[in-house]
């Protein structure tokens, strides 16, 4: 059974559409990149498939929740997001964010250590976030995601601000987390090179998807 | 529901001993604003305690104001929003956490401003100890009241009307919260404030549980 389905997905804001008819089908323990320039639609198709803004059109369906029903708010339990902004409290610590979140979703809290040393953050657990890089941000926004052990990924354009290690290293994590049955869609300006990873990757215009190329090996 | 509750008051009080941005700005400018008011009554003693219990919740007010602001600000970066958002928080809890952090607050500056009250206005002692049930009981009105306004003006661009819009909503709480001060200094009954306070305490709280996901959603 398909992560996600849409068909002729709309999503409008003060009435222009952000997304102006998407089909798509994402099949699950898959990884999918959406392209495109500013403006595409990228992010608007990312928050659509979180329950972050409501669908004005069409039909959707993520995680067997359909979004037309409205319940958008148990949807978003089963998701995780990373927004290229940063995704948490600047005040409190690398630990305090992440004891936050597991709280929240009552997931257990020995899962944050694993999670820090995966992300490379053991050693600054107890440094606010506010103190972090960019990149060490993005990696504390992947820890927040493997603490809640979503079934959905949505990342947006989280290869921004990461050096070539940092993209290797999310390279990595994506594979693994892909193999370990969760689904992933994140957005990116440009189709991925990746000696890891060989993606499924939409490209997106004017709120539109036009071209699908599908993934293949590596 | 409660434990939401919890986890929300504790990380916004556990960010506020982080941050102390209540502590170093908005704490001094209450007292500085007590200062000014004792400066611009003017020597007299007798006229000094008589306004205290009005200056002191004007100046209360301010400190509300920007007190919710900040709690809505904790929140307000849209990439945490967003974060937040997917962990799928019961808004009657999120609500309910940030009011019971947001009341934590305005008792501890409260209470150091009902000692400016009783340093800088010669409100009686006696008198402000008596008082101070209906003064917690207010300040937690102002809390409830202020955290709805707050995810009502949340949105970006409208943090500025909340003093405008939340202003009929905090006028009830500011007079009865006077009143009762001002009997408790005069001698007098008390309890038909403290009923306002109270009622007012459960309707905004009432209306918080209710209304917050709303709003919450309008962002």
């Amino acid at each position: 059974m398909p992560v996600v389905t849409l068909e002729g997905a709309v999503v409008s804001a003060a009435g222009y559409p952000l997304l102006a008819g998407v089909d798509l089908v994402v099949e699950p323990e898959t990884l999918t990149v959406v392209t495109g320039p500013n403006g595409a639609g990228k992010t608007s198709l990312l928050r659509l498939l979180g329950g972050l803004v409501g669908l004005s059109g069409g039909r959707a369906e993520v995680c067997g929740i359909d979004l037309a029903a409205g319940n958008r708010r148990a949807l978003r339990r089963r998701v995780g997001w990373l927004g290229h902004e940063g995704s948490f409290y600047d005040d409190l610590s690398v630990r305090e964010n992440l004891v936050f979140a597991a709280r929240a979703l009552e997931r257990p809290l020995s899962a944050i250590d694993p999670a820090l040393e995966r992300v490379g953050l053991a050693g600054r657990s107890e440094t606010s976030a506010r103190l972090l890089s960019a990149g060490q941000r993005r990696r504390l926004g992947l820890a927040w995601l493997l603490v809640r052990r979503a079934e959905l990924w949505l990342l947006d354009e989280p290869y921004a601000s990461l050096d070539d290690e940092g993209r290797d290293f999310l390279d990595r994590l994506l594979a693994d987390v892909v193999g370990a049955g969760a689904t992933v869609v994140l957005s990116a300006h440009d189709p991925l090179r990746s000696s890891t990873l060989a993606p499924r990757t939409l490209a997106m215009a004017g709120g539109r998807v036009v071209g699908d190329v599908p993934g293949g090996r590596p | 529901m409660i434990a939401t509750a919890l986890l929300v008051a504790g990380k916004d009080l556990r960010i506020e001993a982080r941050s102390r941005v209540l502590l170093w700005q908005v704490l001094p400018f209450g007292v500085v604003a007590l200062v000014l008011a004792g400066i611009a009554l003017g020597p007299a003693r007798a006229g000094h305690s008589d306004a205290a219990p009005g200056l002191f919740y004007l100046v209360t007010l301010f400190v509300t104001l920007l007190g919710v602001n900040r709690s809505t600000q904790i929140e307000g970066a849209s990439g945490t929003r967003s974060s937040v958002a997917t962990l799928g928080l019961d808004p009657a809890g999120v609500f309910l956490g940030k009011a019971l952090a947001l009341a934590v607050e305005l008792w501890a500056i409260g209470a150091v401003l009902l000692a400016g009250s009783v340093l800088l206005l010669h409100a009686a002692l006696a008198g402000t100890l008596q008082a101070l049930p209906s003064v917690a009981v207010t300040l937690g009105a102002l809390a409830a009241a202020g955290s709805l306004y707050g995810a009502l003006c949340g949105g970006a661009g409208t943090a500025t009307l909340l003093p405008a819009i939340s202003f009929p909503g905090f006028v009830p709480l500011l007079i009865a919260g006077e009143r009762a001060y001002h009997s408790a200094l005069a001698g007098g009954a008390l309890w038909q404030w403290w009923l306002i306070s109270l009622v007012a305490l459960a309707a905004y709280v009432g209306l918080g549980v209710l209304l917050y996901g709303v709003l919450e959603e309008s962002w």
